[in-house]
């Protein structure tokens, strides 16, 4: 099996403050990793790492991404090679246009990649389909940039960016939080249908709940700035009765 | 303007600073009496226009330098500066403007040749350099609709009755200290007559251009818009980039009779100066416009993006019933840029509105003020203002400021005002750079969003330039 993506080894900070302890993760081409573990443990913290927040300072290890470290890349680079965060609290960007924007970041990826970049015309079709595939408002697309959205169309407007730009490797931070059921549904459905055995996923989260919609391959449980325990899906069930403490230490 | 003149107009810093090689007529500097008539004498004036400049002379003599801007800048020495430089070539006949000269008009985008067209839109343009106009465009067809457009020296000499009935009928010739000087020594500028019911078949502008080392610019613009008339007219501008500060303090004056329609519009790019407040010019300019006439209408937008120091504030004095004013403004101020800019609505006849939008973005050291009078006359019933004034700051180093200003007799108006601050957030960014948009690209983003009800408002062609200049401007202040 390929690994697309492999954190070796990573150790990082914020601040003052060592959060990442010597963590060891590969994700494999196609399949569906799920990270879970306590508040406080890293798991933001690993997923910002991984594609160049300017919070994380990493001190020791690598990040080898298509056979490439990418540790020192811009986090634009990353983006354009195909790395996509959603994010757990997306930003507010006032006066900036949802379309928009989101017509300039797709073609930015369709120009890294050669390809002719999309029409206006071209790009609202696919768009209105994805929006009524994920049961978006239609209205959320001619706002500013995630202003005023609640949690939960903040978080469908994040999964809309993920059909749109089709990335390689997709990080999904948090993604069930503040949703409801129909809304959980819905964005879950968005994203099995990026499953195409190609595309790999890194479900963070802290409750199971999610887990029963978007089926993971792998299951990895992250404390203390380490990955504690790697296991398949039949973990969850024990995670749920047990909690995490009964899992130890590596 | 094309993409790839916008992705070039990006890629550099102020590219506009070059230098017209060509032999030029400069007066010595200093400023006295001879000088006025010199300036006088060379544009072949008559008599009444000298007095009137030496009277506007006595009492600038008399007049104190404004120091209640929040800008900081060492005295100027009025006597170390040149008041009249002119091309050598060319003044006298339209058809000989030194090659050299189109070809700077080239390089900076304006077309002087009839043929060559603005993104492919007739525009009519009046161009300047330094103290003469050297050429003006499509005088003849529009006079054809009875319109006239030439340069102010021109106006003086043929339509004596006109510039006499509405030169400092709107800024007297005392109005302020700048406005005094500007009276004293104005060399050139731009005139505008719309006839009765004549809405102008084209965009008008006036492109101004300083050349000559150590030479102040004083341009002087009147435009008269007849009854039901309707006219567009936009000013650009540029300077070489240079060490020393330059001075250039202009004059506008705008008259709407009833049901006329003015729409003014500024891109402003005279050099900023370096990132120490060293070189740049400082701006200090009046302008006001009268809505004379019930139901006529004024209004400014400006983006400036230039100068080392802006001072000024488009003004309205709505006088007749119903009319409207409104003032859109983009500022910014980069490097160790200030501006000190806003306006004034004068609310004197009934049922009048005005609206201000006021964007200021600062990064860097710049430092951005809003100052606004909005004043409602005893006779003003039923006058409405709105008026929204937004800042965005980019980095920690820069400064934005707010004074907004109401004088009402009574409640018989109705005011509203709006202001905000925001700072682009590292988060903001971020985000924008996770979706593989690149941090410069990020950034003007941003700005583009904020600035947007300003570029709204500015005519097509202009507004692609002033998107691309707004992005070579904030080029680098990020990071
Ligand atoms: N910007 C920050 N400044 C200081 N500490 C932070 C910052 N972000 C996160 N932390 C701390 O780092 C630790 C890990 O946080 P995080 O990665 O968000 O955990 P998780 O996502 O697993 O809940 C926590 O103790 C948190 O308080
Ligand atoms: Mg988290």
């Amino acid at each position: 099996m390929s690994k697309v993506l492999k954190i070796k080894d990573l150790k990082a900070k914020i601040g003052e403050k060592d959060i990442l302890k010597g963590l060891n993760l590969e994700l494999e081409e196609g399949k569906v990793h799920a990270i879970m573990g306590p508040n406080g443990a890293g798991k933001s913290t690993l997923s910002k790492a991984i594609v160049g927040h300017y919070d994380v300072e990493i001190t020791d290890g690598d990040i080898v991404y298509k056979d490439k470290s990418i540790k020192e890349n811009e986090p634009e680079e990353r983006a354009l090679e195909g790395l996509f965060l959603s994010f757990q609290n997306p930003v507010e960007i006032p006066g900036v246009n949802n379309a928009y924007f989101l017509r300039t970041a797709v073609n930015a990826k369709r120009k890294h990649e050669g390809k002719e970049e999309l029409n206006a015309a071209e790009f609202l079709r696919e768009m209105k389909s994805k929006i009524e595939e994920l049961g978006m408002k239609k209205e959320l697309i001619n706002r500013s940039l995630n202003e005023g959205f609640s949690g939960g169309e903040k978080k469908r407007n994040e999964i809309l960016q993920m059909m749109m730009l089709e990335p390689d490797v997709i990080i999904l931070d948090e993604i069930d939080s503040g949703l409801d059921i129909d809304a959980l549904r819905a964005v879950s459905e968005g994203i099995n249908k990026m499953k195409d055995g190609k595309r790999s996923f890194l479900v963070i989260t802290h409750y199971s709940r999610i887990l029963d919609y978007i089926k993971p391959d792998y299951i990895h449980v992250l404390k203390d700035g380490q990955i504690v325990h790697t296991g398949g899906p039949e973990l969850v069930e024990k995670l749920e009765k047990e909690g995490y403490e009964s899992l130890g230490s590596l | 303007m094309a993409q790839e003149e916008v992705d070039k107009a990006i890629t550099g810093e102020y590219n506009l600073g070059f230098e017209i090689d060509i032999e030029q007529d400069t007066v010595p500097p200093g400023l006295n009496e001879d000088v006025i008539k010199y300036i006088s004498n060379k544009k072949d004036e008559p008599e009444w226009m000298l007095e009137l400049r030496l009277k506007a002379y006595k009492k600038w003599l008399t007049m104190k330098e404004p120091t209640w801007g929040k800008v900081e800048y060492e005295p100027i020495d009025y006597n170390s500066i040149s008041y009249f430089s002119a091309p050598k070539e060319g003044i006298d006949s339209l058809d000989e403007v030194d090659p050299k000269i189109l070809e700077a008009y080239d390089k900076l985008g304006i077309p002087l040749e009839e043929q060559k067209q603005l993104a492919g839109v007739k525009v009519a343009v009046d161009a300047v350099v330094d103290s003469v106009s050297v050429k003006t465009t499509y005088s003849e067809e529009l006079k054809k609709h009875g319109v006239i457009f030439c340069s102010i020296s021109e106006a003086i000499k043929d339509y004596p009755e006109l510039v006499k009935k509405y030169m400092f009928s709107v800024v007297p010739m005392a109005d302020n200290f700048f406005a005094a000087l500007n009276s004293a020594v104005f060399t050139d500028g731009t005139f505008v007559y719309i006839p009765k019911g004549v809405r102008c078949p084209m965009e008008l502008s006036t492109y101004f251009r300083i050349n000559a080392l150590n030479t102040g610019q004083f341009e002087r613009t009147l435009i008269v818009a007849d009854e039901g008339s309707y006219v567009s007219y936009n000013e650009g501008c540029s300077a070489p980039t240079r060490d020393e500060n330059q001075l250039h303090a202009a004059v506008v004056e705008l008259v709407a009779m009833k049901d006329a329609e003015i729409k003014y519009s500024t891109i402003q790019n005279w050099y900023p100066g370096d990132e120490d407040g060293k070189g740049g010019i400082y701006n200090f300019v009046t302008k006001r416009g009268i809505c004379e006439g019930d139901n006529s209408k004024i209004s400014w937008t400006q983006v400036e993006t230039g100068s080392s120091i802006t001072w000024k504030y488009p003004s309205c004095v709505l006088k007749g019933d119903n009319s409207v004013g409104e003032f859109y403004s983009v500022a910014v101020t980069t490097l160790a840029q200030q501006a000190d800019t806003g306006t004034k609505m004068i609310h004197l006849g009934k049922n009048t509105s005005s609206t201000i939008i006021s964007k200021g973005i600062s990064a860097m050291k710049g430092q951005n003020t809003y100052r606004g009078l909005v004043k409602i006359g005893a006779n003003a019933e039923g006058a409405r203002n709105y008026s929204e004034c937004d800042s965005l700051l980019i980095g920690s180093h820069c400064g934005a400021h707010t004074f907004p200003y109401l004088e009402s007799k009574d409640s018989i108006g109705q005011v509203e005002h709006e202001a905000t601050t925001t700072k682009i957030s590292d988060e903001q960014l971020f985000y924008l750079r996770q979706r593989g948009i690149n941090e410069e690209d990020a950034v003007s983003m941003i700005v583009h969003g904020f600035c947007k009800e300003v570029f709204s408002q500015l005519p097509m062609e202009y507004a692609v330039e002033a998107r691309a200049l707004l992005e070579l401007t904030l080029e680098g202040s990020v990071g």
